[in-house]
């Protein structure tokens, strides 16, 4: 018997993939946000909102993931954005191939790319694709214990949006003990707490993200 | 939930270490797992016995080593493993900052035999 040394990374082959996307990405002048999210938190709401603020201001293009069906990219693609739906066929989350299987098909265009992973706090947070930065999405009635239930994905989020805000008064979520989390996992990490519905906090979240943008 | 994709990563990168070495058999896989990062044991050895079928790593033993979520904490600044739903100190109770991160997830070395060894 002998013992072969390795340290090596379980999802090397993922990361590697991740990286080849990150450059052409790069070179398209592409900056690309992984949304983040459970089902039903708002993340094509939210992407819809964000995308009245700034179509006019940047290119903007959406790369839709889901286990099934195209119903996101076909609201997207109704704002009259550039969309790609990948469906993962059961996968719980998007991985670097998938992005790079898509992107072949795909005129990457200056601007924010935002891709929609599948609806799921774990699975996730677990595989790079490529991208700039995570934004972990979380809807009020979700329930602030979601960093200590779901802490990976906290700590890998450059910012989390706190969505539906407009619900606070009729759910008890503490707001203290979800910021104080977030701090413990990811001290760095941006807060935007926004209402699609009502566009409260969406300008805020809006320029920031115009900020971030590769120029 | 995705540690299908894990698994087969695990048995691929296993199955190509051990064939560079020239090896017959891989005996066994030394995986470091951080507590963050959700991966269940029981899952990873379900998948790992029906995909290394028939594979040189079919019967190979798993084992795993844990890497707990370490946190600091901010006020007096003593070192600690997360409870399980705070992140707050339990000498003072000032809030804690992730330092080590269990959010490890590799390889850290496999076991091999080769053709005439009596072991594996």
């Amino acid at each position: 018997m002998m013992e072969i040394k390795l340290v090596k990374n379980i999802l090397d082959a993922n990361d590697r993939l991740a990286e080849d996307n990150k450059k052409a990405f790069e070179a398209a002048g592409t900056t690309v946000i992984n949304m983040i999210g459970s089902p039903g938190s708002g993340k094509t709401s939210l992407i819809l909102r964000t995308i009245e603020k700034l179509k006019d201001k940047c290119g903007i293009q959406v790369i839709e993931g889901d286990i099934a069906s195209s119903i996101d990219a076909q609201t997207i693609a109704g704002k009259g954005i550039d969309a790609l739906q990948i469906n993962t066929e059961g996968e719980c989350h998007l991985d670097a191939n998938m992005i790079r299987q898509a992107v072949r098909s795909f005129e990457l265009k200056p601007g924010l790319l935002f891709i929609e992973n599948v609806g799921n706090l774990v699975c996730p947070a677990e595989f790079e694709i490529g991208e700039d930065f995570k934004v972990t999405v979380l809807s009020v009635p979700e329930g602030h214990d979601k960093p200590y239930k779901y802490p990976l994905v906290f700590s890998k989020s450059t910012a989390v949006v706190l969505t539906k805000c407009d619900l606070m008064p009729y759910i008890d979520f503490e707001m203290d003990t979800f910021i104080s989390g977030i701090r413990s996992l990811n001290p760095n990490c941006r807060l935007f707490v926004v209402s699609s519905k009502t566009g409260e906090g969406i300008d805020e979240w809006a320029s920031w993200l115009e900020g971030l943008r590769r120029r | 939930m995705h540690e299908l994709s894990v698994t087969e990563s695990l048995l691929d990168m296993s199955v190509e270490e051990a064939e560079k070495a020239g090896a017959a058999h891989i005996d066994e896989i030394k995986i470091v797992i951080g507590d963050l990062t959700g991966i269940s044991e029981e899952c990873v050895r379900f998948y790992f016995d029906i995909i290394s079928e028939g594979t040189i790593a079919e019967h190979a033993r798993l084992s795993f080593k844990r890497m707990p979520a370490v946190f600091r904490c901010s006020s007096c600044g003593h070192v600690f493993e997360r409870e399980r739903l705070a992140f707050s100190c339990p000498v003072c109770g000032s809030p804690g900052v992730l330092i080590d991160s269990g959010k490890e997830l590799y390889i850290e070395g496999i076991e091999v035999s080769y053709d005439g060894d009596k072991t594996g």
